[in-house]
């Protein structure tokens, strides 16, 4: 898909995520909408898949492993066509509903439920090893919070992939520099984040994560790279798109009123009719 | 009752027969495939073999990537690792999402022996138990380990199965039928039941025969599945026996005692009492003085038999 595209789209999935968490009434926003270029560019252009056929012998994976950002994740899913937008937007984490609060397995097109952070990483390392064993095509893409590099599983599961070589694995870091109580560098500094993953034998590549043409490079370049995981460290803004809420903690994991999603909306659509 | 083989031997060799049959199944290990007898499907199968490291929790949390991508998965480690530092990868990765992986855990119990507390774990059927979904299973020998592992092999869904360090006595037959989920009636008695799991069913059955001496008439029952529980058999010996006694090398907190109570309690109270570990951790020695130690022996369960009638 053309870059104007792709930016349309992912104004679509800012939209989505919006109005889901403000139904919900709770929910992650600043983290969700800092992911949603990187997600945008996985569903849109990157990834090898079909939402009317989710379980594609040789597609292509993504785990969210920060799987609070999970609604960011789900809003591309609905508009890629795995589901209706309106019973993700009017259902998430609602009773009944298979839009849990953090991603889950009822969901189709959902390759393993996350939340519970560093777990998904090791899963999709899983994953790559599996595709390794049966000669499957499918990269597997995880997409990992900052904040959540703190775990120790991620460098249990960054040691182990190197180790196996797995080269249909990429990870994203989306390095917006904010978790629940602050900035990174005051709660448990993560930085430099591409020194420790090439520490551990990655290969590393750092983008602005809100260019969609830097983010579709990464994953060019990351397809070429043989005999190592790829991991690209995008650099983000908590909150991106909807001002009053860009690189705030605060807004981590919190929904917006009335008003204040009256707003947002109205940021969201004056950008996406500006492109 | 002659020959004594460890249930972790009798996991490995039954590995490989499985490797044979099913090209989808994988093992994992953390740096102790010589001693979970891992090493032996490692052997034979490298390329399904993956050494994972000292990093449990990598290992159960890859191990669901694995599953979910269509493998059978035999994860081991010690008990206490997989089931206590992993148990959270293991609830959210494999419970949660059902994968097919089973947490294969060896060196449960106080005959891992020598090793001493840090290593005897007494809690991993207790933790296992709460997983929604969590199959639990504890062999007593090297006969009923390898028929059930092949039964938890060609089931579909998460799994914990629960071998030994030390050897202990082979009781059952080839011939002998040992199905899932359903308790073994080892010897049928009138006065009392004792209902054991894993290594403790034989220290049962001995018990069972010192009390027949004495007039006491006990049923021994082998209940090797102890999630989900065969309801049936502990009913009936509560109806039957009304008095049970149950042996297990685990916490008298949360193990087959508590299953047990908890089928007893809700159909059909009766006098209770629970041979196992009390609440206190182990120590360093040989399994057979550590059993005599903390009351695991069959002597303690005649004891404890005596007192509940």
């Amino acid at each position: 898909m053309d870059t104007r595209e792709l930016k349309k789209a992912a104004a679509d999935v800012r939209i989505g995520v919006i109005k889901a968490l403000h139904n919900a009434g709770s929910g992650h926003p600043g983290g969700s909408l800092s992911a949603t270029d990187i997600v945008t560019a996985l569903y849109f252009d990157e990834m090898n898949i079909d939402p009317k056929d989710p379980g594609l012998k040789g597609r292509d994976k993504c785990v969210f492993s920060k799987g609070h950002a999970g609604p960011a994740q789900l809003s591309a899913m609905a508009l890629k066509g795995y589901f209706s937008m309106d019973e993700f937007t009017e259902t998430l984490r609602k009773i009944g509903s298979k839009f849990q609060g953090h991603p889950n397995m009822k969901i189709p097109g959902i390759e393993m439920a996350t939340g519970s952070l560093g777990q998904g990483f090791s899963a999709a390392a899983g994953m790559a090893m599996a595709n390794k064993l049966d000669n499957d095509p499918g990269r597997i893409y995880a997409v990992l919070g900052d904040g959540e590099l703190q775990e120790g599983l991620i460098w249990e599961a960054a040691m182990s992939s190197a180790h196996y070589g797995l080269d249909n694995l990429v990870a994203i870091v989306d390095h917006n520099g904010l978790q629940i109580d602050g900035r990174n560098d005051d709660v448990m500094k993560v930085s430099p984040v591409g020194a420790k993953f090439a520490g551990f034998g990655w290969n590393v590549i750092e983008i602005d994560g809100h260019d969609m043409d830097q983010i579709k490079d990464a994953f060019a370049k990351a397809r070429q790279c043989k005999g190592k995981p790829t991991v690209i460290v995008a650099e983000t803004v908590k909150g991106k798109g909807v001002s009053f809420m860009e690189d705030q903690a605060g807004w981590h994991g919190k929904a917006p009123n009335d008003e204040q999603t009256q707003q947002a909306l109205e940021e969201l659509e004056a950008a996406k009719a500006a492109l | 009752m002659a020959d004594k083989i460890a249930t972790r031997q009798a996991y490995g060799e039954a590995l490989v027969e499985l490797g044979k049959e099913h090209d989808n199944l994988v093992v994992m290990d953390a740096d102790l495939s010589g001693s979970t007898k891992t090493a032996m499907f490692a052997k034979e199968f490298p390329e399904r073999f993956f050494n994972m490291g000292i990093a449990e929790q990598n290992m159960y949390g890859a191990a669901a990537g694995l599953a979910l991508s269509g493998k059978i998965v035999c994860a081991s480690t010690f008990a206490m690792f997989a089931t206590g530092r992993a148990f959270e990868v293991i609830r959210n990765s494999i419970g949660y999402t059902g994968a097919n992986v089973k947490v294969c855990a060896s060196h449960a119990g106080i005959t891992v022996g020598e090793d001493g507390a840090s290593h005897q774990t007494f809690e991993d059927i207790a933790l296992m138990r709460t997983i929604p979904g969590m199959t639990v299973v504890n062999p007593s020998d090297a006969v009923a380990t390898k028929k059930l592992l092949r039964q938890i092999v060609e089931m579909d869904g998460p799994c914990y199965f629960r071998v030994g360090r030390a050897a202990v006595p082979v009781f059952y037959g080839e011939d002998d039928e040992i199905t899932l989920g359903k308790g073994n009636l080892i010897r049928d008695g009138k006065d009392v039941t004792i209902i054991a799991t894993g290594i403790m069913v034989s220290a049962a059955y001995d018990a069972a025969v010192m009390l027949a001496e004495e007039g006491i008439d006990a049923r021994v029952i082998d209940i090797h599945t102890i999630k989900p529980i065969d309801e049936e058999i502990i009913i009936k010996a509560a109806e039957e026996t009304g008095a049970i006694v149950t042996a297990e090398e685990h916490g008298v907190i949360g193990g087959l005692g508590d299953a047990v109570a908890q089928v007893v309690v809700k159909e059909h109270p009766c006098r209770m009492a629970m041979v196992g570990q009390q609440d206190t951790f182990g120590e360093s020695g040989k399994p057979d003085q550590l059993l005599a130690k903390y009351n695991m022996t069959a002597d303690d369960i005649a004891e404890v038999a005596r007192k509940v009638l």
